[in-house]
Parts: structure tokens; C-alpha cells; sequence
């Protein structure tokens, strides 16, 4: 009994990130920039689409990241709070005409609340029970979105086609390479706001929980007021990512956002590294693209070939994409020095 | 060096079927549009192989098994067919990013058969935009009847609504002063059923049904709704459910010692998962209408399409399990749409698919019940809308009466 209460205890939760490891040094950022920047001239427009998917996800997964990574708490809810952020896009956009853009900030706010007050319940919770709060969330969300008096608005089961926004100022590109420009000026916009919040004072509140709660707390940190503004905060930069997705996918369904996408989202947080900002997109590309490898490979099997894939990752890297990041800093360091 | 020399040779080969293709398309009055060539036919399906209907999926491998099987016979019109199949897990943000796949970077000339009404929602702007076929979609909702708006998609199985006006007929030639009862799922499913009804009884609608009982797919029983509809005491009870309640419902009424005249919709009649679990005994009497051969009724096993579908099956499919009757299913699509391409000739064009799919005369794929044909017009693009009455008795159902037609155009 006293062992598994041990284990349960102590065995931190999240590892400690220090708040420098969280990022890419100014170089590698302009690099990588540069080339989203861009990759979108050369490329089909499939591609730019599946770009734009690699960026919205890669917001999900980076929201998950500052919750998980940053306060120490874990969700499986994700899902939920991407469709409230679809589902407020394409009620606004079809039942109101209100622009795309301004849907976003809207859906921000909205899941912001949504979260915060999640939160609060969620508060009495750690660790699995946590997770497994969360994880009813997830799976009550598609249902709820069936609901009879809310149908008149999300659809039903049919759910709602979304219209995609042309390029502005008549502006000489296509749709989906507007949208893509669009997704990543937000993007960067998110990062950057994430970036600026883990080096602030709330970051290093968040950190402190992360790491010791009881020190947090003696030390005048306000645990139960940051650990709902972490969920807040997670909730409405998943809500802007569901928002785009509504956007570039043109269609918002209950069976879009079920307990799989909430699943895949926490993922791509492990594989692109606990904690660790960049490596979201990494995790984004994970979701989306290893599922097709998988299916290259045996369409029959591919459940299981994606099995093994992650099994690999997970066992040769286990702290995903930083760890991999770590290891060729390392390398060129050497090599410089030579 | 390997390589390079691989990527030359390829890029050889590209250029003479290039150049190939289009001195041989201003030679003969062949037309080509993406997808299509001399050679061979691009065609591009979704289904879930992963995921909550990952049943379904086993549609595809037929479909696939079955061109293999045209090829192996020297293609359509001497052209191979490229069938390309890609996994969208049910998911409608998946359906989108591979069908623009398909689209985009496999380049296939038409959609095929992608299942499920929210995937086949999600890419109907996009294929319609793009003036794409999105071709005997796999759903049996009402809306992909509706050429005037969605000139690119059409429908294949009948659509519940039309399923649902064929009981209506029956019921008001048949039982002209029933006291009708419906018991419906709570979705666009058991919703179109409804409809059908309503529309299939006309201005006798109202005076017919006492009661109208809806559930949520979600309880996990509806003993509840079935006392509740005895005590109106209707004479006709219309269960338009999904397998597990189906079951249930039969099982309750039996219970109840209560005998109104029971039926039930197509996607509920399978003997194994609900007829076998209601009993036997509970089920005798019971009415519903089919369109397609079932592959584990005796009365099929001399039939000369079945046969077919048996030779086929052994030879591509082995090992599968025969009473799946998505292989039935694959196969009917799947050739439904050899015949399209057959009378396409060699003008492959998207617009001529089109076309052509729109001028199905009273053909009958080898899986469909004698009398069933199909038919489409340029302003019917509901292919199959004809069913016939079946009553279960014994341990299997009996067909009976007339082939019953049910059009349903999408408003």
C-alpha cells in the first residue's frame, strides 16, 4: 500500500524544464521561419494544405504543452475545447456573417471561459484523476454537440459546411495559400505570446506548481488562481487552433473532434518533447503524417504499424523531439570545436 | 548511381507517355482529363479502415479485389484500372486532407463509393468546386439526390427516405386504416425515415399516426418507449432503429404479449446481429423491404449472379467471411461504376463520367434482386430506389409482392 503511494507521490508528474530549454535560440528561429515563410511558393496546393494542418495542430499541441509542460497538469480533454473554439468559427461565420478573423479572438474568449471554469472543479484533482476528468470531457463533448435545442445552431449530426475565405486586397493567391499565411501569422503571434508568458512572472508561477506545489504555495504563489488561468490559457489557444481547423477543413461534424483527436493531440506533445515549445510542430507533424506512413506500409494493419512506429520513438527518444534537438546541438558543437 | 540512373529512366519514360498521350489524343477522338490515359483509368476512394466504422472498411478491399479482378480480365475498354484507397479513420478533417490528396497529388480522374454522410459532407463543397465526381457515395442520407445544386456527387444505395415512402404505400394499400405508431432514433438517420413517412402517406399522415416516439442513440435501453407507445395502442408499429435496438424492440413487444404488425427498416435486417438475438420466435411476422441479395439465403445458391459473387470471392477474397454483407455491397458499387466507365468509350473526361452515370438505363449488377434496376436521369441521381417487401419466417426472410419503386428528389 505505503509502496504505491510512494510511487504515486513521488514520482514527479512532468520533469522539470528550465525556462531557457523551452525554446530555439534566435538563429534556429529565423531559420525556421524563413523557411515557412517560404516552402508554400514551391509546393501543390495539397501540400499548403497540409501545412496549414501541420500549424493548427501544432497549436493544439503547444496549448497542451504550456498546460502540461508549463502548470504540471494533464489533459485529455483537449479535444472539447477545440471543438467549442470550431463550432463558435462556424456558428459565427454561417448563422451571423461575422468575418473568419474576428471569429478567432472570439473563440479565444469563449474557450478561455470555458476552460477557466473547468478549471475550477479540476482544481481538487491531480495527476490521472486529472486526466480522466478531462478525458469524460472529451467524450461527452461530440454528444453534447448533438444536443436537440442546440441543433437549430450546430447542425445536429449533419454538422456545418464552413465557406472558405478568399484572399483580401485581391491579392494574386489562392485560397489555400491565404489561408496558410494567415494560420502562421497567428501562429507566430501564439508562439511568441507563449514564449513571453513562460519567461514572465505567471510562467515561473506556473513552473513552481509544476515542480513543488506546497513550496509554490509557501513561496505566495496563488495555486488554485494559476492553475485554472494555465487551463484558461491552454483551453483558448486550443479554441483558436479549432477555429482555423474549422476554417481550412470547411466542415465542422461531431465526429470531427472525438476522444481520438484529444488523444492524438496529447501524442504529439510526448513525442515533440514534454515542455518543450518547438517541439510541437515536431509532434503536430507526428499525428498527421506518421498515420499515413503507417497506412503505406499496410493498409490492413495500420493500427498496428503506427503501433510500432511510436513504440520506436518513444523507446529510442523518450523525451521526443528536444531530446533529438539536444543531441544535434551537441554534435555541432563538437564539431566546431574540432 | 543507381538511383540516378532509376530517376532518368523515369523521367524518360514520363516524357514519351506525355508526348505519347497527346499525339494519341489528337489521332483518335480520344478524350482524356486528368486521371485518365491510354492505359489506365485513376480512380481515388476514402474509407475507414481505422476508427468507429472500421466494419465498413472490408467495402473497400472488395472494391479493390474487384478491379483487380477486371484487369486481370484485360481492364475496361483495354484500360487498367488504378484503384488508390486511403484510410480517413470516419473522421471528417481526415476525409478532407485525403481526398485532397487524391485529388491534388495522386491526381485520380473520379471519387468513388467514400463512406459515411459526415466524410461525404466534409468534401462535397471541395469535389463540386473542383468539378471532381463524387461518385455512389456510400450513405443513404437524401441529399446527395440534388443535381441541381451538387452536379458532381450522386448517391447508390436507396435512400432511407425513399426506403421509408415504399412502407408508406405498402401500408396504404395494404392496412388502409392503421393506427400507426413510430418508434425513431433521434438523428438525421431515424429523422429522414420520419420524414419519408410522412411524405409517402401524403394528406393521410395525420389521421395514420397516433404517435411519433423518439430515442438517443445513447440509452442503453428503450424498454421505456415501447410500454409507453403500447399504451396508445396503434395497430402498426414502424421501427426505424439501428441494429441493437431493433433487437430490443422485438424482444420488448414479445415480452409484452403485445403483436401490432412490426416493421423494420433495411439497415436493421440482418438475421445474425438482430433477428437471432430478438428470438427467433419474437420475430416471425415481421416485415422490412430489401434491394440486395443476401449471400447466406439458400434461394440464392443456384442463382447465376450470386454465383458469380461466390467465384468471385473465392478467388480474390479468400478466407473472408461470406455473411459480411459489405462484400455484397462493394461489389454491386464496384461494378456499377465498370459499367459507367464501360460506356464512357474513349472519351474519359470528368464531364462525360458525369454523363454517363446520369444515363443508367435498367442496368442490374449480379448482387441486386431480381427486378431491382437502376436507373438515373439528369434529374435522378438517386441510382437504386426500388426495394421489395420481404416477411421473416422461420429463420430467414421471404421476399414477397411487388418490386416497389420510391424516388426521392433532394429539396
Amino acid at each position: 500500500m505505503s509502496a504505491v503511494e510512494d510511487v504515486v507521490t513521488e514520482a514527479p508528474a512532468v520533469e522539470a524544464v528550465p525556462k531557457r530549454a523551452m525554446t530555439l535560440g534566435t538563429g534556429t528561429s529565423l531559420v525556421v521561419l524563413a523557411a515557412l515563410l517560404i516552402a508554400p511558393v514551391f509546393v501543390k496546393n495539397f501540400i499548403i494544405f497540409q501545412m496549414t494542418m501541420l500549424l493548427i495542430y501544432g497549436l493544439a499541441v503547444l496549448a497542451l504543452n504550456i498546460l502540461t509542460g508549463g502548470s504540471g497538469q494533464f489533459s485529455l480533454g483537449q479535444s472539447a475545447f477545440y471543438a467549442v473554439g470550431a463550432y463558435t468559427t462556424a456558428v459565427l461565420m454561417e448563422h451571423f456573417n461575422v468575418n473568419y478573423a474576428l471569429t478567432l479572438p472570439i473563440a479565444g474568449v469563449v474557450c478561455f471561459a470555458f476552460g477557466f471554469l473547468f478549471g475550477q472543479p479540476a482544481l481538487r484533482l491531480s495527476g490521472v484523476y486529472l486526466a480522466l476528468a478531462t478525458f469524460a470531457l472529451a467524450t461527452a463533448m461530440p454528444q453534447l454537440l448533438k444536443l436537440n435545442f442546440l441543433e437549430h445552431w450546430t447542425g445536429g449530426v449533419q454538422g456545418l459546411v464552413v465557406t472558405k475565405p478568399d484572399a483580401p486586397f485581391g491579392l494574386p493567391m489562392s485560397q489555400d495559400m491565404w489561408l496558410y499565411y494567415f494560420t502562421l501569422v497567428v501562429t507566430i503571434a501564439i508562439y511568441i505570446f507563449a514564449v513571453n508568458l513562460l519567461r514572465s512572472r505567471s510562467g515561473r508561477a506556473f513552473m513552481a506548481i509544476r515542480d513543488n506545489e506546497i513550496a509554490a504555495s509557501a513561496m505566495g504563489v496563488d495555486v488554485a488562481l494559476y492553475k485554472t488561468l494555465a487551463f484558461g490559457v491552454s483551453a483558448a489557444i486550443t479554441g483558436i487552433a479549432g477555429s482555423l481547423g474549422a476554417i481550412a477543413v470547411q466542415f465542422v461534424a461531431p465526429d470531427s473532434y472525438t476522444i481520438t483527436l484529444a488523444i492524438s493531440l496529447f501524442l504529439g506533445m510526448v513525442v515533440g518533447g514534454v515542455g518543450w515549445l518547438p517541439g510541437s510542430i515536431v509532434g503536430a507533424a507526428f499525428i498527421i503524417f506518421v498515420p499515413n506512413i503507417a497506412e503505406g506500409i499496410s493498409k490492413g494493419l495500420s493500427g498496428a504499424v503506427f503501433g510500432v512506429l511510436l513504440f520506436l520513438v518513444i523507446y529510442l527518444v523518450p523525451h521526443g523531439a528536444r531530446q533529438v534537438a539536444i543531441l544535434g546541438q551537441q554534435l555541432a558543437g563538437k564539431l566546431r570545436k574540432n | 548511381m543507381h538511383f540516378g540512373r532509376t530517376l532518368r529512366a523515369a523521367a524518360l519514360v514520363t516524357a514519351t507517355a506525355a508526348i505519347a498521350l497527346t499525339s494519341g489524343a489528337a489521332l483518335a477522338q480520344k478524350k482524356y482529363d486528368t486521371g485518365a490515359s491510354d492505359t489506365e483509368i485513376k480512380i481515388g476512394n476514402i474509407m475507414p479502415y481505422s476508427g468507429p466504422a472500421s466494419a465498413y472498411g472490408i467495402i473497400g478491399k472488395t472494391e479493390e479485389a474487384y478491379f483487380r479482378m477486371i484487369n486481370d480480365k484485360g481492364g475496361i475498354n483495354g484500360r487498367k484500372i488504378n484503384f488508390v484507397t486511403y484510410d480517413d479513420g470516419y473522421s471528417p478533417p481526415k476525409a478532407v486532407e485525403q481526398v485532397r490528396k487524391l485529388v491534388e497529388s495522386d491526381e485520380v480522374l473520379v471519387v468513388f463509393n467514400p463512406l459515411g454522410t459526415p466524410s461525404n459532407t466534409a468534401i462535397q463543397k471541395y469535389l463540386n468546386a473542383k468539378k471532381i465526381p463524387q461518385l455512389f457515395v456510400a450513405t443513404g442520407a437524401t441529399k446527395w439526390n440534388d443535381p441541381k445544386n451538387f452536379p458532381w456527387t450522386m448517391g447508390w444505395q436507396p435512400s432511407y427516405q425513399s426506403e421509408a415512402q415504399i412502407y408508406a404505400k405498402w401500408l396504404m394499400k395494404e392496412k388502409p386504416d392503421a393506427k400507426v405508431a413510430i418508434l425513431y432514433q433521434n438523428d438525421d438517420f431515424g429523422k429522414d425515415y420520419l420524414k419519408g413517412t410522412k411524405d409517402g402517406l401524403g394528406a393521410k399522415a395525420s389521421s395514420m399516426i397516433i404517435m411519433e416516439e423518439s430515442y438517443e442513440v445513447s440509452e442503453p435501453s428503450i424498454d421505456g418507449h415501447i410500454v409507453k407507445i403500447k399504451a396508445a395502442n396503434p395497430d402498426v408499429l414502424l421501427i426505424y432503429t439501428t441494429p441493437k435496438f431493433a433487437a430490443q424492440t422485438i424482444k420488448k413487444t414479445a415480452e409484452l404479449s403485445w403483436k401490432p404488425l412490426q416493421i423494420l427498416t433495411n439497415v436493421s435486417i440482418s438475421v445474425g446481429s438482430v433477428m437471432k438475438p430478438a428470438g427467433f420466435e419474437n420475430a416471425q411476422g415481421v416485415l422490412s423491404a430489401a434491394y440486395a441479395k443476401d449471400s447466406t439465403d439458400p434461394q440464392w445458391a443456384n442463382d447465376p449472379g450470386m454465383k458469380k459473387w461466390n467465384e468471385f470471392v473465392d478467388k480474390y477474397m479468400p478466407g473472408a467471411d461470406k455473411s459480411d454483407t459489405s462484400m455484397v455491397y462493394g461489389y454491386g458499387a464496384a461494378s456499377t461504376l465498370a459499367k459507367v466507365l464501360e460506356m464512357c468509350g474513349d472519351d474519359l473526361t470528368r464531364a462525360n463520367i458525369m454523363k454517363q452515370a446520369a444515363s443508367l438505363k435498367d442496368f442490374a449488377p449480379d448482387t441486386l434482386l431480381p427486378g431491382v434496376k437502376i436507373n438515373t436521369s439528369a434529374t435522378d441521381f438517386a441510382p437504386i430506389s426500388q426495394l421489395q417487401m420481404q416477411r421473416f419466417k422461420g429463420e430467414k426472410w421471404e421476399l414477397f409482392g411487388e418490386i416497389i419503386s420510391g424516388d426521392v428528389a433532394s429539396e
